[in-house]
C-alpha cells in the first residue's frame, strides 16, 4: 500500500506551494475516502489465485477532472496504476470510464471541447510534458471494436514498430519481433504461419488479439482496454481473459468493462464509476465482497445499470 | 490503497499558470521526410484553393463583362469580324434541346437496366456482360463514341432522321442523332446510381412488400423506385452536366452548324432532324481555334456553360442534402 | 428532378413478373446491343486501314503524318490501297506524352492536395474547397481549352518564347506558344479536379477507428495519415488515376485548341525549345479530320484511331480492375 503523501513534493508539478488562484471546490464525501483495508488471501476457491504480486508504481492520477465543454464527464479522480495488476474500471454506460481511460493516453485531446484539470503521471512525470506520440507508444491502447488496418498481419504487427524506430526496418529485422507479439497474444498457432492473410478476414476475436499483439509488440509499460470483450463471442471473450491474466505480469493493466463478472475474474484492483465520479475504488474482493458505498452495492448486485 | 491528498490545494478550474504548456504532435518532431511531406500538403492544397480561384474567377469576370441581355437573345451570325457575330440565343436552345433529348433518352434506358440488374439479373452471365458492357462506354472516349454514331446514322436505314444531300449521301447530322449518343455520354451514370440507389435499400424492404403479396414488378413500381428517385435525379443532374459539357459529339453529330437550321416537314419533327450548335461547339468555333475567332463571345457563352454547370451541381447537393435530412 | 424518375405503368393490365423479366431484359439487352455495334462498327471500318498498312505497321514513325492524311483526301472513291499508307507514330506520341505527364503529375498534386483538404484545411476553407473541386471537375473541357488557348498560349508566346528560340525551327515548326507545355499544364488542371474528388471522398470514408488505432500505437499525425488513410484509400487512388486516365486519352476538342495540332512528335533532347513544340493526339486528330470522313481513306484511319482508343480504354479498365485485386484480397471494398 502507497500513501500518495510520499510522492507529492518529489513532483515539480504536484507541488503547489505556491498558492493555487482556484478556489477550494473539493468536495469530500465519506464513501469516496476509502478506508485502508489490509489485503486478505482469498479463499474463495472460484477465484483464481493471484500470483501476479503488485510491482512499481507505473500511473497516478491525481484529482483528475475532464470536460467537454461545460460539463464534468470525469470529477475529481484519483487512482494509482502498478504494473502487475489489472485495474477495472467498472459502472454504468456513460459515467465516464472510457473517458478517464482515454486520458491516460492524451487520446482526449483529439476532441476539440475536452478540458483536463489535475494531474496524470506515468513513473512521475506528467503525461502533458511527455510528447504525445512517445506517451502512446509506452501506454498501448486497445479499442471496443477490433480496428486492424485494413493491410496483412504482418503488416499490422509491423506498422506499431516500424512506427516507433527512426529508421524504417526491413521485414527480415522485425520479423521475431512480430512473431513473439503473436505468440505473446496467442494468436501464432492459430495462424499456422500465415503472416501474410489479410487482417480482415480474421474472425472478431482473432481481429482483437491481432490488435493486442500489435499493442504489446513494442513492450509497452501500462495497456488500455477498453471494454475490449464487448464486440465478441463469449468464447473469444475467454480467451481474452486468459490473455489479459498473462499480460498481466508484464505490464499493468487497465480495462474498462461493463461486464461485472468479468472484473470479478480478471482484475486486481476496481474502481467504480458513477456519472463521473470514483465512487470505490479498492481490491477487486473487497469491491465486489464488501462495498462500502450503497451505490457500488446496488450496482454490483445488479440494482442498476 | 490510495487515500485522497488532503493537504494539498485541489487543481483549479483553469489549469494552473505553473503547468507548462502540453507537449503536442507538432510537426516541428517530425522526422525531415515527414514535415516535407507535410508542407507539400499544404503546398498543393494552397495551390489548389489558388489555381481554382483564379479560374472561376476570371471565368466570372470575363463572363460579366462581356455578357448582356441582348447576347442571349440575339441569333449569331457568321462572321469573321467580332461585332457582327451576333449573340449566342441558338446555342443556348440547343444545349437545351440536346440536353433534354439526350437525358430523355437515357433515363428509361439507365433506370430499366439497373433495375432489371438489380432484381431480376439472370442469366447471370447476361447480367454481368450487361453491366461490363455499361463499364466500358463510361470509359470511351466521347469521340469514339461520336464517330460511332456518324458511322450508325449515316446507315441509309436512318436516313429519316437526318438530312439526305441531293447525291443520296445520308447526311447523318442531326438533334436526333447527337442526342442519341448523347444518351450514351450520360447513361452509365444514371445506371451507376440507380444500381447503387437499389443496392442500398435494405432485403427487408423487399421482403415486406413480397410478403404482402406484391410481385416483383410491382415491388419496384411502387416501393423502389419511389425510394431510388434521389439516386435517380443525382444521376441525371450528373448525366445532364457530361451532356453539357461535351464538345465532340456536338462537333461532329450536330454539323456545328452557327444557327439552328431545321428541315423540312413537320414542325417539331423538323427542328429534331435539323442541325446546329451548343455553347460548347461555339466556345470553341468563337475561339482562335475555330472559325469566327470571336473570344468576347466565346469568353460570354462559357460564362454562361459554366452557370449550367454550377447550377447542376447545386441541385446534386440539393438532392443529396434533402435525401440525407430524410433519411435521418 | 423527380419528373425524371420514370414509372413503369403497365398498359393492359400489370405484368407479370415473368413478363417484366422479359421486357426490362429486353432493354437491358438493347444496351447491350447497342455497345457490342459500337465495337463492331468501329472495328469493320478501321479494317481497310488495318490491313492495307500490314497489321499495326501504321503505328511506326515515318514521313509526315499531317501530309499522309491530307494526301488521302484526294483520292477517289475506291482508292488503291497505297492511299491508305500512314505512319501514325507522332499522335500515338503526342497521346501518351501528354496522358502520362499530366496524369503523373497531376496524382501526385491530387494525393497531396485531398489530403490536405480532408486532414489539415481549416473548417471554413475546407466547406468553399470541396464545392469549387466538384465544380471544377465537371467544368466542360472546351473552357479550360478557351483559357489555354485565350490566356496561356499568348503568356507563353508572349513571354517565355524567345525571338531567337523561335527562329532556330523555323523552318520546322512555328512556334506560337500553344504546344506541349500548355497542352499539358491545361489537360493536367483539367484532369487534377476528377482525382482529388474521388480520392477526398475515399479519405473521408476512412473509418476513424484505424486512424485512432494508428495514434493509439504511437504514430504521428503524418504517419496516420500516410500509413493508414491513404494506404487503405489506394484503390480509390487507382481508380482515380484510371478514370483521369481514360478522360486525357479522350479528350479531343481541348487538346486541339491548345496543343498546336499539328502531327510533329518533338523530342525531349531539343531541352527547352521542346516545351512549346506543337504536337496533336489521336483524339485531336479525329475531330480535324471528321468533315472530310467521306473520303473513304480518311474515313477508314479515323476509325482505326478510334478503334486504338476504344482498345486503350478497355485495357484501362481491365487494368484498373487488376490494380485493385489485389487489395480486394485485403478485404479493402471499393
Amino acid at each position: 500500500m502507497e500513501d500518495t503523501r510520499d510522492l507529492g513534493p518529489a513532483d515539480p508539478f504536484l507541488d503547489r506551494s505556491v498558492p493555487s488562484l482556484a478556489p477550494p471546490v473539493r468536495r469530500l464525501r465519506p464513501d469516496r475516502r476509502p478506508v485502508p483495508v489490509p489485503v486478505k488471501p482469498e479463499d474463495d476457491p472460484l477465484i483464481p489465485v493471484r500470483d501476479a504480486a503488485a510491482g512499481p508504481e507505473r500511473m497516478r492520477v491525481e484529482n483528475l477532472t475532464i470536460r467537454y465543454g461545460g460539463e464534468a464527464a470525469v470529477k475529481d479522480v484519483s487512482l494509482s496504476i502498478h504494473q502487475g495488476q489489472v485495474l477495472a474500471l467498472i459502472g454504468p454506460s456513460g459515467c465516464g470510464k472510457t473517458t478517464l481511460l482515454r486520458t491516460l493516453n492524451r487520446l482526449t485531446e483529439t476532441t476539440t471541447s475536452a478540458t483536463r484539470e489535475g494531474d496524470v503521471l506515468l513513473d512521475g512525470e506528467e503525461i502533458e510534458q511527455i510528447s504525445v506520440t512517445a506517451l502512446r507508444r509506452r501506454i498501448a491502447m486497445v479499442f471496443q471494436q477490433p480496428n486492424p488496418f485494413p493491410m496483412s498481419i504482418f503488416d499490422n504487427v509491423a506498422y506499431a514498430i516500424r512506427v516507433q524506430n527512426a529508421k524504417r526496418p526491413g521485414r527480415r529485422e522485425i520479423e521475431h519481433q512480430v512473431v513473439d507479439a503473436l505468440r505473446r497474444a496467442g494468436l501464432h498457432d492459430e495462424l499456422a504461419g500465415d503472416l501474410d492473410r489479410p487482417a480482415l478476414r480474421l474472425s472478431g476475436g482473432q481481429q482483437q488479439r491481432l490488435c493486442i499483439a500489435r499493442a504489446i509488440a513494442t513492450k509497452p509499460e501500462v495497456l488500455l482496454m477498453d471494454e475490449p470483450c464487448s464486440a465478441l463471442d463469449p468464447k473469444s471473450s475467454a480467451i481474452i481473459e486468459d490473455l489479459i491474466a498473462e499480460l498481466r505480469r508484464e505490464l499493468a493493466v487497465v480495462i474498462v468493462t461493463h461486464n461485472l463478472a468479468q472484473a470479478h475474474r480478471v482484475a486486481d484492483k476496481v474502481a467504480f464509476m458513477y456519472l463521473g465520479d470514483l465512487v470505490e475504488y479498492g481490491d477487486v474482493d473487497q469491491v465486489f465482497g464488501a462495498p462500502r458505498a450503497q451505490r457500488t452495492r446496488d450496482y454490483v448486485e445488479g440494482a442498476f445499470g | 490503497m490510495v487515500t485522497p491528498v488532503l493537504d494539498r490545494p485541489p487543481a483549479g478550474a483553469a489549469p494552473s499558470p505553473l503547468r507548462p504548456k502540453p507537449k503536442r504532435d507538432s510537426p516541428r518532431d517530425w522526422r525531415w521526410s515527414h514535415r516535407l511531406a507535410f508542407a507539400a500538403a499544404w503546398g498543393c492544397g494552397l495551390a489548389l484553393c489558388a489555381v481554382a480561384a483564379a479560374i472561376v474567377g476570371y471565368m466570372g469576370y470575363r463572363g460579366l463583362q462581356y455578357l448582356d441581355l441582348g447576347l442571349l437573345t440575339s441569333r449569331p451570325e457568321a462572321s469573321l469580324k467580332q461585332d457582327e457575330a451576333g449573340g449566342i440565343l441558338d446555342p443556348v436552345l440547343g444545349t437545351l434541346l440536346l440536353t433534354v433529348l439526350g437525358i430523355g433518352i437515357a433515363t428509361p434506358l439507365g433506370v430499366v437496366s439497373a433495375v432489371w440488374l438489380v432484381e431480376y439479373g439472370k442469366p447471370r452471365a447476361l447480367a454481368r456482360a450487361v453491366e461490363s458492357g455499361i463499364e466500358v462506354v463510361a470509359g470511351t472516349p466521347d469521340i469514339v463514341i461520336a464517330i460511332f454514331g456518324l458511322a450508325i446514322f449515316q446507315q441509309s436505314i436512318f436516313a429519316p432522321l437526318s438530312f439526305t444531300a441531293s447525291g443520296g449521301g445520308v447526311f447523318g447530322r442531326s438533334f436526333l442523332a447527337a442526342g442519341t449518343m448523347m444518351s450514351l455520354i450520360a447513361l452509365p451514370l444514371i445506371f451507376g446510381a440507380t444500381r447503387e440507389g437499389l443496392l442500398a435499400v435494405g432485403a427487408l424492404t423487399r421482403e415486406a412488400s413480397w410478403a404482402l403479396g406484391k410481385t416483383r414488378i410491382c415491388t419496384v413500381r411502387e416501393v423502389l423506385l419511389p425510394q431510388v428517385r434521389p439516386n435517380i435525379a443525382t444521376g441525371a443532374a450528373l448525366g445532364m452536366g457530361r451532356i453539357v459539357g461535351d464538345t465532340a459529339i456536338v462537333v461532329v453529330l450536330l454539323g456545328a452548324t452557327l444557327q439552328i437550321e431545321p428541315q423540312d416537314g413537320i414542325p417539331g419533327i423538323g427542328l429534331l432532324r435539323g442541325t446546329g450548335s451548343t455553347l460548347t461547339s461555339y466556345v470553341y468555333g468563337a475561339s482562335p481555334a475555330g472559325e469566327g475567332n470571336a473570344p468576347q463571345k466565346a469568353y460570354a457563352a462559357a460564362f454562361v456553360l459554366l452557370l449550367i454547370v454550377l447550377l447542376l451541381n447545386a441541385a446534386v447537393d440539393a438532392i443529396a442534402r434533402r435525401s440525407s435530412r430524410k433519411a435521418s | 428532378m423527380s419528373s425524371f424518375a420514370v414509372r413503369l405503368r403497365p398498359a393492359g393490365g400489370p405484368w407479370t413478373d415473368r413478363q417484366a423479366a422479359w421486357r426490362l431484359g429486353a432493354v437491358a439487352c438493347l444496351v447491350l446491343l447497342i455497345i457490342v455495334l459500337m465495337v463492331v462498327f468501329v472495328a469493320v471500318r478501321a479494317w481497310p486501314t488495318l490491313q492495307h498498312n500490314g497489321g499495326l505497321a501504321w503505328l511506326g514513325h515515318g514521313g509526315d503524318v499531317d501530309r499522309q492524311v491530307n494526301g488521302m483526301i484526294t483520292t477517289s472513291r475506291t482508292p488503291p490501297a497505297t492511299a491508305y499508307h500512314l505512319k501514325a507514330w507522332p499522335l500515338v506520341y503526342g497521346t501518351l506524352l501528354t496522358t502520362l505527364v499530366a496524369v503523373a503529375v497531376g496524382l501526385v498534386f491530387a494525393v497531396f492536395s485531398a489530403i490536405f483538404i480532408v486532414e489539415f484545411a481549416p473548417r471554413r476553407l475546407r466547406t468553399v474547397v470541396v464545392p469549387a473541386v466538384r465544380l471544377l471537375a465537371a467544368v466542360p473541357s472546351v473552357i479550360y481549352g478557351l483559357i489555354g488557348i485565350l490566356v496561356l498560349a499568348p503568356f507563353v508566346g508572349r513571354h517565355l518564347i524567345t525571338p531567337e528560340r523561335r527562329a532556330s525551327v523555323q523552318f520546322i515548326v512555328q512556334l506560337d506558344g500553344t504546344g506541349v507545355l500548355v497542352a499539358v499544364v491545361i489537360l493536367t488542371v483539367m484532369i487534377t479536379p476528377i482525382m482529388i474528388a474521388i480520392i477526398v471522398d475515399a479519405l473521408i470514408a476512412i473509418p476513424s477507428g484505424w486512424r485512432e488505432g494508428a495514434s493509439a500505437l504511437g504514430a504521428n499525425r503524418w504517419e496516420a495519415i500516410w500509413g493508414v488513410s491513404v494506404r487503405a484509400a489506394r484503390p480509390a487512388i487507382v481508380a482515380a488515376a484510371v478514370l483521369a486516365t481514360a478522360r486525357a486519352l479522350g479528350e479531343a476538342v481541348m487538346i486541339s485548341m491548345v496543343s498546336g495540332s499539328r502531327g510533329f512528335s518533338p523530342k525531349p533532347q531539343d531541352g527547352v525549345t521542346f516545351l512549346f513544340e506543337p504536337i496533336r493526339s489521336l483524339a485531336a486528330s479525329m475531330v480535324e479530320n471528321v468533315d472530310a470522313i467521306n473520303a473513304p481513306a480518311i474515313r477508314s484511319t479515323v476509325y482505326a484511331f478510334a478503334l486504338l482508343l476504344l482498345l486503350s480504354s478497355l485495357v484501362l479498365s481491365i487494368g484498373g480492375y487488376v490494380a485493385k485485386l489485389p487489395m480486394r484480397r485485403q478485404g479493402i471494398r471499393i
